[in-house]
């Protein structure tokens, strides 16, 4: 009976240190070097376990294993609907500058179909990146097979820390964080005082988010310091999980922007706003993008204000592209910030697929994960040139955001997950077609006539 | 871990599937894969709003027509053995096969592929592909960029071209010949990486 009971008080007690240790200097901005050194040991386990695992695919090449894919299931012919033509056409003894339809032109609208039927660039844009190798965690064995005993050993023990040592730790964390952010900006905002109200904020909220992030073991390198975001700007980053946020507010202070919810999320949205103001949309709001914008206009142009924080692409995309930016946030004037993340997928996988999880079973897979292992790239700010419409100043952020953080700049709008493609599109591939079987000749039949006697 | 083999396992039929379409192991995974990603609701089939939400084949002119190749006439849904079956067509030829005047015609030979090909023109299924009927694949290729007229004399100059026992329309033969010199396996085939 009394020794359980020690035990029992040796676990608390054990367990509190812990928590001190990591909060206190979290809170400080202060690192021990613990999680580095986790992060290097843990690097040095992958690369023997991807090491094993290549060995154990040579000595046994009769097993199928789908060697994953990160970039698609087919090989795709690079060249364009000219050249692919002018090869399908070469055995035509005719002349091939007269154009014309040909039999065989149809196959390769057939081909580029069946292709994307197999296969298509923006749906796996939706679904976790694959990686080369596996990471040891369960969620991302899609093709590995039992290798040897020893990775299985190390697997297992992988998953016991992670469930029974790591995930109590950091939901503790989390917990802390959570109401020490609702209970400080409650308190902060008791103040009258403009000045030091402003500062206390910024100090409740830097520290909570960092502990939050020491919640989820992420370790977050900072790049380019001197382009952090400046009160009365806008602040516009790649959206990849609800997580971007405590990542970004670890080194700054923001103002968010979203809709109001309810429950547990309302608490700690009213709470927030009470210590600095934050830009909370009711539903009903967010369908007027006049009220919406104007509201972001007048926060931004009251120079106080901290930076907004907005996410063009509007979803979630898995951080191996940058998908088309929403205009609206461009239109609403100041100076753009743009910010680059990207999560390294080693670690642990922070997409957050809104069709296959809600949130709170994937801030369970975030606690489980190794570690969340980020690279935050601030950008030199930009303003929208004269004469320069919102799309194309949208597009030129997209750009520098996708080049610094080494993601693809795609060209497809984030919505299409949900709706469908427009007919401008298809109408694109009949205008080039056309232009091959009938050219740039005058659209006459009497053409062929007038050439014949020309001899 | 083995979830290759967890996959394999859930599929009906797979080794008859494979031994009939020619595809790894390692490919019928990745299309199970696939097909699932379509299927959004669940039900195991495929219907043609599943094949419309691929937003590259929306866009393709005559997309509607390779989503139909998908579907027996009268039937709304399509299930994975199937799918895999059509998909097999464009499986690069197998140059190592000798040729075996007992089996049956492997589905990706050059002369599956331009049955499957003339099938793409031949919509009522009659074995010839009418003025009608070549008339309407080029509608769907160009659309509002060409009048009817020129759609009518290319239509015209096709079936000249190809049309040998001048019964104005194309035969599969005829269709056969006239394309003799393409290189159906490279033009016609999708490459699966390993």
């Amino acid at each position: 009976m009394e020794n359980s009971l020690k035990q029992r008080r040796g676990l608390q007690v054990w367990f509190s240190v812990m928590i001190g240790l990591i909060m206190i200097p979290a809170m400080f901005g202060l690192s021990l070097g613990v999680t580095s050194v986790y992060i290097q040991i843990l690097v040095k386990i992958l690369e023997w376990s991807t090491l094993r695992i290549q060995r154990g695919h040579r000595d046994r090449p009769t097993l199928p294993v789908p060697a994953p894919l990160p970039n698609g299931l087919i090989q795709r012919e690079g060249g364009s609907m000219e050249h692919e033509m002018g090869e399908l056409r070469r055995y035509r003894t005719q002349s091939i500058s007269r154009g014309e339809f040909a039999l065989s032109d149809s196959f390769y609208f057939y081909r580029k179909g069946l292709e994307s039927i197999v296969d298509d660039q923006v749906t796996q844009r939706f679904s976790s990146e694959e990686l080369v190798s596996w990471n040891l965690l369960t969620r991302t064995n899609h093709n590995f097979h039992y290798i040897s005993l020893r990775l299985t050993v190390i697997w297992g023990l992988g998953v016991i820390i992670r469930y029974c040592v790591l995930f109590p730790l950091r939901i503790t964390l989390a917990i802390i964080g959570l109401s020490w952010l609702v209970i400080g900006t409650s308190l902060v905002g008791f103040l009258p005082n403009r000045r030091v109200k402003n500062w206390l904020s910024e100090l409740v909220h830097l520290m909570c988010y960092r502990i939050c992030a020491r919640g989820l073991s992420a370790t977050i390198q900072y790049h380019n310091k001197n382009n952090k975001p400046q009160k009365g700007g806008i602040c516009v980053a790649n959206h990849t999980s609800p997580i971007d946020i405590v990542i970004l507010a670890n080194d700054g202070c923001y103002a968010m922007v979203g809709q109001s919810h309810s429950g547990l999320m309302g608490v700690i949205q009213r709470s927030m706003v009470r210590s600095c103001p934050h830009v909370w949309f009711e539903r009903s709001e967010m369908r007027d993008r006049h009220a919406v914008t104007s509201r972001l206009r007048a926060h931004v142009a009251a120079k106080s204000n901290l930076p907004i924080l907005i996410f063009p692409e509007g979803t979630c995309i898995n951080n191996t592209s940058v998908m088309m930016f929403k205009k609206g946030s461009f239109e609403i004037g100041g100076t753009i910030y743009p910010v680059a993340i990207k999560y390294d997928p080693r670690f642990g996988d922070a997409f957050w697929n809104s069709a296959k999880y809600n949130m709170v079973s994937y801030l369970l897979r975030m606690m489980t994960s190794w570690a969340i292992v980020v690279n935050v790239w601030y950008l030199p700010p930009m303003t929208r040139q004269e004469g320069e419409d919102a799309t194309k100043f949208a597009n030129r952020v997209k750009s520098a955001i996708a080049h610094q953080g080494g993601l693809l700049d795609m060209a497809w709008d984030g919505s299409l997950k949900r709706d469908k493609v427009k007919e401008e599109f298809k109408e694109h591939q009949q205008k080039m077609y056309s232009s091959m079987v009938v050219g740039k000749k005058a659209r006459t039949s009497q053409e062929p006539h007038t050439e014949s006697t020309k001899r | 871990m083995g979830t290759t083999n967890s996959t394999l396992s859930k599929i009906p039929n797979v080794e008859e599937l494979m031994q009939e379409t020619g595809f790894t192991p390692a490919h019928i995974v990745r299309l199970y894969d696939r097909f699932e990603a379509l299927d959004k609701e669940k039900t195991g089939l495929l219907r043609p709003q599943d094949f419309g939400a691929i937003n590259r084949l929306a866009m393709n002119p005559i997309g509607d027509r390779i989503i139909g190749a998908f579907f027996s006439p009268g039937q709304e849904t399509v299930d994975f053995h199937s799918f895999v079956r059509i998909l097999a067509h464009f499986r690069p030829a197998d140059k190592k096969r000798p040729k075996d005047p007992s089996m049956p015609e492997p589905v990706n030979s050059r002369t599956s592929k331009l049955k499957f090909a003339f099938q793409l023109y031949d919509q009522d299924k009659d074995g010839k592909i009418s003025r009608a009927e070549l008339l309407q694949v080029l509608r769907s290729m160009l659309e509002m960029q060409v009048t009817e007229e020129q759609l009518e004399s290319i239509a015209d100059r096709t079936i000249q071209e190809a049309d040998l026992d001048k019964d104005d329309a194309i035969s599969f033969e005829e269709f056969r010949k006239s394309l003799e010199k393409v290189n159906i396996d490279h033009k016609m085939s999708i490459r699966f990486l390993r």
